[in-house]
């Protein structure tokens, strides 16, 4: 392997901070940013709790005073709808003494008490009351509410956090990506997304990173997936091919994508995306043309959902999403469910059973993908060499006409586009 | 109440075909496992507790009869890497009891607990599994299998061997 031009060494036991450029270069990056627990702390502190993050989606509390227990990396964060209809999203620990105060996965509550002394709180947040209240003489109750994300907002019903009071709005962050949500949107003849199946949550012993890095990494399925394309008719396997026509695409700011469009224009065919036919789901094919025309309901139809990595834990991945959840350095949840739209129930039916089939610990294909991140993870422990390299297709990067870098379907071409905002974020001050 | 001797064969008779299909399970025998399906086989494991509705919402799986046999043929393809090399296997099988039978089918169930060793180290995993067995040819055939993980709400590690 052609060396890297630098020293050899890790983030430099003896370094107050880790030093970023020499950690990340353009083709290469060190192992030790998926083993070293220090460097975990910093991504908790510079990209966790201050970028924006995908919590949850509108449609998993659709009533006023439901809620959902979700997270922002390793901390738990209930997501609530207040009696006005307002998300909220509240960190789940008590200001007295600390407790987790809501212990149920979801359920609908005008109010959360926590059962150690009796605390009480609105699901907007404040404490409405405490026990034996003359303990409290003199103190100012509104100081004692539960802690709030301090940044909420929401885009066509995906729930977004930050724990920074300042920062990018979210239309900044999402950037191009909000097109992809559009798109997604598109989907469903009344335009919106119902995440209503409940999630398998599927643990692996390996760094986040990894997971991120593999979403739109289009070099790997001829080979970990090889075992699914042999044994079903599936034609996923063309689509990352060294002959396909798709493209993968960073938009900047780690969004990341594989953009299968031209190999589905090349087929013409309308849900050959999905791996079916319009005779197959008439009843959806019909609403589609109703809602949005002949010409525009067959083009949506032809393209398909996104592939797309919004950065860092949200992967729209066609008829499934992903919720990245990092634990520890070397621990990750993957938070997976079936796409649902709305108003598309024969849709909505095959879209689980593929789901499920795919993913979860025991999927025809994330079983296999979940090997990898863990063979991974042993690997970068290993000391010789210790970089890994991200230069593949590097010499036919390209722009496409909105100036984004475009790469061929297998190139690393988002991978290196992930390492870029990385670097960029953990060196902020 | 005391069992009468047909219904002590009956029991024997789950017992060792409980028995025989955990040991066709630690030992990878796919064939030999998918064989003792039936036609309409359904083998189901639930997420997010016991009692959710399959049709509706996610399950770690929900095979109907083809989709069984696709999950067979997917280990003989050699690159079922989560099972290349296979986890090395042992499970207990207990608490076997014969919940209902009307001379063709018989409800069954039992507790399981299965030790997995694999590259990524030790997993001890333990469910509750409800039968539906039915009588054929002087044997009996899988019509449904339903495994109640413990820890189903949980997060998970990979399980792609058969359990």
């Amino acid at each position: 392997m052609e060396n890297p031009n630098h020293n050899a060494g890790g983030a430099g036991a003896q370094d107050a901070a880790p030093r970023w450029d020499h950690l990340v270069q353009d083709d290469y990056v060190h192992g030790s940013l998926y083993t070293d627990s220090r460097i975990f702390q910093l991504e908790l502190e510079k990209i966790w709790f201050r970028t924006w993050v995908y919590v949850g989606h509108e449609s998993e509390i659709p009533e006023p005073n439901d809620y959902v227990m979700k997270s922002i990396g390793p901390e738990p964060i209930i997501m609530a709808r207040d009696r006005e209809g307002n998300v909220r999203l509240l960190h789940n620990r008590c200001p007295h003494r600390g407790n987790r105060v809501v212990v149920a996965d979801h359920g609908n509550a005008r109010s959360f008490t926590c059962p150690y002394h009796g605390w009480t709180f609105s699901n907007d947040g404040a404490l409405r009351g405490w026990p034996f209240p003359s303990g409290y003489e003199g103190v100012d109750r509104g100081r004692y509410g539960l802690g709030k994300v301090a940044r909420v907002a929401s885009y066509r019903g995906f729930v977004f956090g930050s724990l920074a009071a300042e920062g990018p709005s979210l239309q900044e962050h999402l950037g191009a990506a909000a097109k992809a949500i559009d798109d997604l949107c598109d989907t469903s003849p009344e335009g919106e997304v119902q995440l209503t199946a409940g999630f398998l949550k599927h643990k692996v012993k390996s760094n986040w990173k990894f997971l991120v890095e593999n979403e739109t990494d289009g070099y790997h399925p001829s080979f970990v997936h090889a075992s699914v394309f042999e044994v079903t008719q599936s034609r996923i396997g063309e689509l990352y091919s060294a002959e396909s026509e798709a493209v993968s695409r960073d938009f900047g700011n780690g969004h990341t994508e594989i953009d299968l469009r031209p190999e589905f224009r090349k087929r013409d065919i309308p849900l050959s995306w999905f791996g079916t036919s319009e005779d197959r789901l008439p009843d959806y094919a019909a609403r589609m043309r109703q809602a949005y025309g002949n010409e525009r309901a067959r083009s949506i139809m032809i393209d398909g959902t996104p592939h797309i990595m919004i950065y860092p834990n949200l992967f729209i991945a066609e008829i499934q999403i992903f919720v990245i959840q990092p634990l520890a350095v070397d621990e990750t949840v993957q938070h997976v469910t079936a796409l649902q739209f709305k108003g598309t129930p024969d849709l909505n039916r095959r879209l689980r059973q593929q789901t499920m089939g795919s993913v979860g610990p025991a999927g025809f294909l994330l079983a296999d993908d979940a090997e990898m991140y863990e063979r991974t993870q042993m690997g970068v422990r290993m000391r010789n060499p210790e970089w890994l390299f991200l230069g593949r297709g590097k010499h036919r990067e390209r722009r496409d006409a909105d100036g984004f870098r475009v790469g061929d379907a297998t190139d690393e071409t988002p991978t290196r586009g992930i390492w870029r905002h990385y670097r960029s974020l953990m060196e902020a001050a | 109440m005391a069992m009468t001797p047909e219904q002590r064969d009956t029991l024997e008779d789950v017992t060792q075909f409980l028995y025989r299909e955990a040991r066709l399970q630690d030992e990878h025998e796919y064939d030999a496992w998918e064989a003792l399906w039936t036609e309409d086989g359904v083998y189901w494991v639930p997420a997010n507790g016991d009692d959710t509705d399959p049709e509706k919402v996610m399950s770690i799986i929900y095979d109907n009869r083809s989709r069984i046999r696709l999950r067979v043929q997917q280990f003989h393809t050699g690159k079922r890497f989560s099972q290349t090399p296979q986890s090395r296997l042992r499970r207990l099988v207990s608490n076997i009891e014969v919940l209902a039978d009307d001379g063709h089918e018989i409800r069954a169930a039992c507790n399981v607990m299965v030790f997995e060793t694999k590259l990524r180290g030790d997993v001890l995993w333990a469910a509750r599994t409800d039968y539906t067995l039915r009588r054929h040819d002087g044997d009996l055939r899988m019509a449904y299998k339903k495994v109640m993980l413990v820890n189903n709400a949980e997060a998970l590690y990979s399980m792609s061997f058969l359990i």
